[in-house]
């Protein structure tokens, strides 16, 4: 047996520490940790509620705008503000936008080094990549020549002799199986998705001022004007210039992410076979389609329950419970009682090693994430749980492009329940989305010229208006899965603020009754080729997409001030 | 006769300069410097196997918001720099090596270059629970930025967080988060660029200024760079010619909003943050955040997340503000005893209220009762 670490895991947003039992040539046990920790809830306590979204956003810069939106629902759901029609649509465009761009960095340049060979490339035949560029896609940048040059500019790096970035990593493993023109070809576009990514994130700072961190939501609403009229608001200038940004990412997402995706996928059929996890897929849903209170999402909210794709549960609030038996934190009845997120609380209680250290207590408390149950059972979250709900619940494209999907692959349904149903879900949903902004676009359109120019429910702005003591929650699809925001308001100010974030759920360590996090139970059976070179683990670990900053905090619930407690 | 090109001939060919422009250019730089004709060859031999400055670039605690919005700066973009300028050695965001390889490859940076390597941190550092409240391999925060901050040829706290303790530091500051400045005395040439997130155009100027001319720019007394951060927010705002003439937004979405008047009594803090949002706006130049209809939070300026909020709290202490004052005059007035004004009278104030338990939100004056947002002008 070999005990592996991996710490830190690369390419993910903030730190993750991954322990491992291999032997016989796969993975026997796995513990997820998360090793920092800020406390922004505690910082949140006696602060103005609408301050609340500028604090949470910065949670995480990757998923920048997701905690945003939460806050936000969470206040409005307290003190019973009710946004515009054209707010709605403002954030539907912020909200699909941020996935969309997250989606195409995460498998280019989060995830892709798992798969693609970059030495490799260095072999390829021009022409034959631009034979089988063209073969996939009508994406114009496909020529011989252009090939060539991608392949000069790495060669040129290389031969410097200063690898930055690539140095020291796992090139020539044996895991790594695309022919060398594949390589290529994922090298130009990973290029090319770098410019790509710049571009059309213009649009959050059309709608928002600017990205990382937009700066334009208000509680109630949202702080950008619309009037064709005025050169100071959302105007036909920037409507038409929305709109060739959302046509650009339609025609890059379907003519270079996805084929890239399932052309590498066709290599990797095997990774269907792996990283199923706990088999319990969650989504809150996401993208309100009409201007009411329990408006129908566009992508639904439900449960699928032990990889049952007969039927979608309904999701219960109520049922969902942290516990901390394996967490760096302390519950005052006791670390095993499963606490909703309004009756939380929380004290940061670092019983680890000392740093620095060379393996965690496993037995014992091992993270800084907490424990997420719904109903007791731990829940998947992000893209592939999006996508199961959305095709059981009847979505028609979603059906589509998940049929077509595992028909071009030849794979089952149940190929869905792994590693790469992670992988082809989020090109997936990212193709749906693309094509959805369009339809917000025009409805956005629709209302300035009608005159509807309303961007802000102004009624419930001062704090006069709202009760002495108010209560809420604010639930947001991010791009890695389910995000839920609670707030409890009293005089004016917060008194208490709780998230549970979806790599929380994903990444969190066992509960008390021993269940694994996603995460620990996905790792279960992954082969590990060399456990020198973890590059297995990481396909796994980042088919999650992890956000490790968003998983981790602290909350007082009774507004207590925090204590810490060392181990003696 | 085939030669095989070497990188700097690519590099030379993709930026239109023919080997003849850059052997041309050599001789110059000789007589330049006044040296012998035969030293032009060997200056080309120089450039050619000249080696890229290194850069590490450590997180902490952090959100990755600097990083994000380096991959968004486009004069010249993170690919130009980071293939043709300069070696990021270590960067956990988007490094192929992970775990033992990834920690193997920074400690080898540090060993071989000492003095020599730039090095970025992100995130603040926490000192609170022995340094566990952030590890990376197993090692504190802390003792990582130590280790490699002085041993560096120069630090560039990126962001609010690693420049004056951000987020993580704001009341009561659970994890006793700090910015490099202060985990790490004594470091020499310590350069912050904060704001929330930077601006990446201004991290990707501040890497092409020291490889032009082998030198920092000029800094103020918070270690920031003149270029970006010389003026504040107000001096340059497309919208001072309303504050100027008394024109603000009142309520979110009125015809003040539509018309892209001041922000100021929605809670502005332009007056008190430096920054060159304005100049150079963000993402390319698109929008910025007073442009779209938001007022600036601040966030270039030290402790920003206890002294601008509430956030929408307006500024105090503009002498002779009223709707009846001479405009003009109260502009000007305004203009001149600003910085003194705000920060002696209105931060201080603001500061105070946060901790108050009796605070109340400054009244942001309420819509008149039977008013619904209008859909035209009247």
């Amino acid at each position: 047996m070999t005990y592996v670490v991996v710490d830190p895991v690369t390419r993910i947003e903030g730190h993750l520490r991954i322990e491992a039992e291999v032997d016989g040539g796969v993975v026997k046990d796995a513990w997820s940790s998360s090793t920092m920790f800020r406390g922004i809830e505690i910082i949140l306590k006696g602060r103005d509620p609408r301050d609340a979204w500028a604090f949470t956003q910065r949670i995480c810069g990757v998923c920048t705008t997701v905690h945003a939106i939460a806050s936000i629902r969470a206040v409005e759901a307290a003190i019973g503000a009710v946004p515009p029609p054209n707010a709605r649509l403002l954030r539907n465009l912020v909200m699909s936008a941020q996935m969309v761009q997250d989606h195409v960095i995460h498998f280019y340049h989060l995830h892709a080094l798992d798969w693609v060979d970059i030495v490799s490339a260095l072999s390829a035949d021009p022409k034959q990549t631009s034979a089988l560029a063209e073969s996939i896609s009508d994406w114009p940048l496909s020529s011989t020549k252009y090939f060539a040059a991608v392949q000069k500019r790495i060669k040129d790096f290389v031969e410097r002799g200063q690898l930055g970035p690539f140095a020291n990593a796992y090139w020539g493993h044996p895991a790594f199986r695309l022919p060398a023109e594949a390589n290529l070809m994922a090298v130009a576009h990973y290029l090319e998705a770098l410019d790509w990514q710049r571009e059309f994130i213009r649009i959050h700072a059309v709608l928002g001022g600017k990205n990382p961190h937009l700066q334009s939501f208000l509680v109630g609403g949202m702080a950008t004007p619309v009037d064709l009229d005025s050169q100071a608001a959302i105007n036909m200038t920037s409507i038409q210039g929305l709109r060739d940004m959302v046509a650009k990412a339609k025609d890059f997402v379907t003519k270079v992410y996805l084929p890239d995706l399932l052309a590498v996928a066709s290599f990797y059929k095997d990774w269907a076979g792996h990283g199923s996890g706990v088999g319990n897929y969650m989504a809150y849903g996401e993208y309100p389609e009409v201007d009411q209170p329990d408006s129908p999402l566009y992508l639904p909210r439900g449960i699928i329950r032990g990889r049952d794709l007969s039927k979608v549960e309904p999701l219960d609030p109520a049922k969902i419970t942290e516990v901390v038996t394996h967490s760096w934190y302390g519950y005052e009845k006791g670390d095993d009682q499963p606490l909703h997120p309004f009756d939380g609380e929380t004290k940061p209680n670092y019983t680890g090693p000392e740093p620095p250290y060379e393996r965690l207590n496993t037995d014992g408390k091992y993270s800084w994430l907490k424990s997420p149950r719904y109903d007791g059972e731990p829940m998947e979250v992000g893209p592939l749980s999006r996508m199961l709900v959305a095709y059981v619940s009847g979505n028609a494209r979603v059906k589509e492009l998940v049929d077509f999907a595992l028909n071009h692959l030849g794979v089952p349904a149940t190929a869905l329940f792994s590693t790469l149903g992670r992988v082809a879900s989020r090109g997936i949903e990212t193709v749906v989305l693309a094509e959805k902004m369009t339809g917000w676009l025009d409805e956005l359109a629709g209302n300035v010229g009608a005159g509807n120019l309303a961007i802000h429910d102004n009624s419930k702005w001062d704090p006069s208006s709202w009760p002495k003591e108010a209560t809420g929650a604010g639930f947001h699809e991010a791009p890695r899965g389910a995000l839920g925001h609670w707030v409890h308001i009293r005089d004016g100010v917060i008194a208490n603020y709780q998230c549970i974030v979806p790599s929380t759920w994903n990444a969190g360590p066992r509960d008390g009754a021993g269940k694994r996090g996603p995460y620990e139970e996905a790792l279960l059976n992954t082969p590990v080729a060399d456990p020198e070179q973890p590059l297995e683990i990481l396909r796994t670990v980042h088919s999650f997409d992890p956000c490790m900053a968003c998983g981790v905090h602290v909350v007082d619930a009774r507004g207590r001030e925090v204590s810490i407690v060392r181990a003696s | 006769m085939a030669r095989s090109e070497s990188w700097l001939a690519g590099e030379l060919k993709r930026r239109g300069v023919s080997r003849r422009e850059f052997l041309s250019f050599c001789a110059v730089v000789t007589s330049a410097l006044a040296l012998p004709k035969a030293a032009g060859a060997q200056i080309a031999k120089a450039l050619e196997t000249q080696k890229k400055p290194i850069l590490v670039w450590l997180e902490f605690q952090d959100c990755a918001g600097n990083t994000e919005s380096f991959l968004r700066a486009g004069r010249p973009t993170v690919a130009d720099i980071i293939l043709d300028s300069i070696s990021v050695d270590y960067h956990e965001t988007i490094m192929a090596a992970a775990g033992h390889q990834a920690v193997a490859a920074l400690d080898k940076t540090v060993a071989d270059h000492p003095g020599e390597y730039l090095v970025v941190v992100e995130g603040s550092i926490p000192t609170g629970a022995g340094g566990a409240y952030c590890t990376v391999g197993g090692k504190s925060a802390l003792s990582i930025a130590r280790e490699v901050c002085s041993r560096a040829a120069a630090t560039i706290a990126i962001g609010t967080c690693a420049s004056f303790g951000g987020i993580p530091a704001a009341a009561p500051n659970p994890t006793q988060a700090l910015s490099v400045r202060d985990a790490v005395p004594g470091l020499k040439n310590l350069i912050n660029l904060p704001a929330c997130p930077a601006n990446g155009e201004n991290l990707a100027a501040l890497i092409v200024y020291f490889l032009t001319y082998n030198r920092w720019p000029e800094l103020d007394s918070y270690h920031r760079p003149l270029f970006a951060y010389g003026k504040t927010i107000h001096d340059n705002c497309e919208r001072r010619a309303h504050f100027d003439a008394g024109q603000y937004v009142e309520n979110w979405g009125d015809d003040g909003h539509r018309y892209g008047y001041c922000l100021y009594k929605v809670g502005c803090k332009g007056p008190v943050t430096h920054q060159n949002c304005p100049s150079i706006g963000w993402n390319s130049g698109t929008n910025w955040p007073i442009g779209c209809g938001h007022p600036c939070i601040g966030c270039a300026e030290p402790d920003f997340w206890d002294k601008m909020t509430p956030f929408y709290a307006h500024l105090e202490g503009i002498p002779g503000f009223g709707l009846h004052s001479n405009v003009d005059r109260v502009g000007l007035i305004a203009t001149a005893g600003v910085a003194a004004a705000f920060a002696a009278h209105g931060l201080v104030q603001l500061g105070k209220r946060r901790h108050d338990a009796r605070f109340q939100p400054a009244a942001v004056p309420a819509p008149p009762a039977s008013e619904a947002p209008k859909g035209e002008r009247s």
